[in-house]
C-alpha cells in the first residue's frame, strides 16, 4: 500500500499516516465532495447557513438549543468585549480569571444547583483535565467502551488502571467492579448521551452498582445539558439520580452555542482542583466575551420549556419520518436530539452525504474510529429552533437523496 | 492453575476468534498473525477476564502481544 504514496520515505514519521491517506485519496478520486473540509460562508442562523455557495439547512451542528445568536447573548458577548478586551492573556490560576469566569461559574452552580463549578477552555480540556487528575496510580477507571475521545485521552494522561466494559452493559461494569483489588479507588465513567448513536444510558441502574462497589462517578451531559431532565441538567436529572453522581462534565460549544467546558460538583475538597489540574492551570483562560456570552445563555436555559418541548418534537418527528421512509437508525425510538442514520459502507456514506449536501441539507458524516463497530453513520443533530415546516423539508432531502444513492 | 493448564483454557478460549484456524503457539501474535481488530480484542479479553475472573486492563493489555505473554499475564494475574 505504502508504494502508492509518493512520499513515503525512510524514516518520514508521516508513515503512519499512509493507510488513512490512501483511503482519502480513493475516496475522493470517487468524485465525491470531501465530507471533511467544508467551508460555511456565511451563517444565518443557528438552523441555515451558506455553504459552496448554496443556502444550507443545518442538522449536524450540535446547536442544540440555538442559542447561538440569541439576542441577549449577542449583546452580552459585544459589552464584554467592550469592557473586558478580547482575550485574557492568562491562566485562570494568574490573571486570566475576570469577574465574568466567576459569574460564569456561578451561573453552572444555579443551573445545577451544585456547590462547586469549574470552567476549562474546551470541553475536551474538562474531561482530559479531570479524569487525568483524579484518578492516580493504582486506582482504577471503569468506563464505557463507546466514550468520547476526550474520555479515552484524559484516562491515557493519567496514571490509573483503564478498564471498559461493553457499551451500556451493566452486567459487564458490575463483574469490573466486583474484580477491582480490594482497597484500590475507584471512577465509573459514564456518558448521558452517547453522541454517535444518539442513544442513553441507564444511569439509574449504573449508578446504584457503581455506587454499591464504592466507585465516585463522573458523566459526561454533554448532549443533553439545557433540554434532557426537568431542569434540563441532562440524563441523570431524567433518571432521578443526578445526586448520586459525584463530577458532572459539560460543555459550552452545544446547547449552551459557544465553546468551553465545565466540571460541576459537591464534592467538599472540589477547589483543590483549580491548583493540581494541569490542563486547567497550564492554558489561557476563556475570553471575557465567550464567558458573557456562556453566562447569559445558561441562564436563559433555566427557563426554556417551550423551547425543550418543541426539540423533543422535532426529534419525534424525524426519527418517525425516516424510519418510514425505510432508513436504518441508530435508536429503536428518538432518545436524545441526535438521530444516527446507518449507512451501509464509507463510499454510499459519503456518496448520501453529499446528495444530501446538494439537496441544501448539512449533517455529520461520522466514520470509524470515531464511530462503534466500524459502522458509518450520518448524524443528525436537531435543533429547537428548526421549524415544523424545515423539518418536513429535511425528510423530503433524505427521501430524494435516499433514493438516488441507492439507499432506500 | 499451573500455566500449561491456563494455556490450555485460553486456547479454546481463542477458537472461536480464530476464523483462519492458526495453529497457535506462544510466539503467534494477536495483531499480525490472528489478526484481531479492536473489537476482537475487547470481547477476547472478555472472555479471558470471565474465564479466570480476574482484570486485565487496557495498561496491561498494551504489554501483551502474543499468545505467550497473555499466559504469563494470566497465570501472574490469578495470583
Amino acid at each position: 500500500m505504502s508504494d502508492s504514496v509518493e512520499t513515503s520515505v525512510k524514516g518520514d514519521l508521516f508513515s503512519k499516516f499512509d493507510p488513512l491517506i490512501e483511503m482519502r485519496k480513493n475516496l475522493l478520486a470517487t468524485g465525491v465532495t470531501d465530507p471533511f473540509s467544508l467551508v460555511m460562508e456565511k451563517v444565518i442562523s443557528p438552523t441555515v447557513a451558506v455553504c459552496n455557495g448554496r443556502e444550507t439547512i443545518l442538522l449536524g451542528t450540535y446547536n442544540y438549543m440555538g442559542m447561538t445568536f440569541d439576542p441577549a447573548v449577542i449583546a452580552a458577548g459585544k459589552q464584554a468585549l467592550d469592557d473586558f478586551g478580547a482575550g485574557t492573556t492568562g491562566s485562570r490560576c494568574l490573571n486570566g480569571t475576570y469577574a465574568g469566569h466567576k459569574a460564569v461559574e456561578q451561573a453552572l452552580c444555579d443551573f445545577y444547583a451544585m456547590d462547586h463549578a469549574m470552567v476549562f477552555s474546551t470541553g475536551y480540556q474538562a474531561n482530559l483535565g479531570i479524569i487525568s487528575t483524579i484518578a492516580g496510580k493504582g486506582d482504577y477507571i471503569i468506563l464505557d467502551i463507546d466514550s468520547h475521545a476526550s474520555i479515552w485521552d484524559g484516562c491515557k494522561m493519567g496514571d490509573a488502571e483503564i478498564v471498559p466494559f461493553k457499551h451500556n452493559d451493566i452486567d459487564a461494569m458490575e463483574k469490573r467492579l466486583r474484580r477491582v483489588p480490594a482497597g484500590a479507588g475507584i471512577l465509573v465513567v459514564l456518558e448521558g448521551v452517547y453522541s454517535m448513536m444518539g442513544d442513553i444510558a441507564p444511569l439509574k441502574d449504573m449508578i446504584a452498582i457503581a455506587k454499591k462497589y464504592g466507585a465516585m462517578v463522573l458523566v459526561d451531559e454533554a448532549h443533553s445539558m439545557g433540554f434532557i431532565g426537568p431542569n434540563g441538567r441532562g440524563v441523570a436529572e431524567e433518571q432521578g439520580v443526578l445526586d448520586q453522581v459525584d463530577f458532572v462534565i459539560g460543555t459550552f460549544s452545544k446547547s449552551v452555542g459557544t465553546v468551553g467546558g465545565f466540571c460541576v460538583s459537591n464534592h467538599p475538597k472540589f477547589e483543590i482542583m483549580r491548583l493540581v489540574c494541569r490542563p486547567y492551570v497550564f492554558t489561557a483562560s476563556l475570553p471575557p466575551s465567550v464567558v458573557a456570552t456562556a453566562a447569559t445563555s445558561i441562564r436563559k436555559l433555566m427557563h426554556a420549556q417551550d423551547k425543550r418541548a418543541h426539540l423533543w418534537e422535532n426529534s419525534r418527528t424525524l426519527h418517525a419520518g425516516l424510519i418510514a421512509r425505510g432508513f436504518t437508525l441508530g435508536t429503536a425510538s428518538p432518545q436524545s436530539a441526535i438521530i444516527s442514520v446507518i449507512m451501509p459502507d464509507l463510499e454510499r456514506g459519503a456518496a448520501m452525504w453529499e446528495a444530501l449536501l446538494h439537496e441544501g441539507l448539512y449533517v455529520n458524516l461520522a466514520r470509524p474510529p470515531a464511530t462503534p463497530a466500524g459502522m458509518t453513520l450520518l448524524r443528525c443533530s436537531l435543533c429547537a429552533l428548526h421549524t415544523a415546516e424545515q423539518v418536513q423539508t429535511i425528510m423530503g432531502m433524505f427521501e430524494r437523496a435516499g433514493k438516488k444513492v441507492g439507499i432506500i | 492453575m499451573d500455566r500449561a493448564a491456563t494455556a490450555d483454557k485460553i486456547t479454546a478460549l481463542i477458537a472461536p476468534f480464530n476464523k483462519k484456524n492458526i495453529a497457535v503457539t506462544d510466539a503467534t501474535s494477536f495483531a499480525g498473525d490472528l489478526e484481531f481488530d479492536s473489537l476482537t480484542v475487547m470481547d477476547f479479553v472478555a472472555a479471558i477476564e470471565d474465564e479466570f475472573d480476574i482484570i486485565i486492563s487496557m495498561n496491561a493489555q498494551a504489554e501483551i502481544e502474543t499468545f505467550g505473554q497473555l499466559v504469563d499475564a494470566v497465570v501472574k494475574l490469578q495470583g
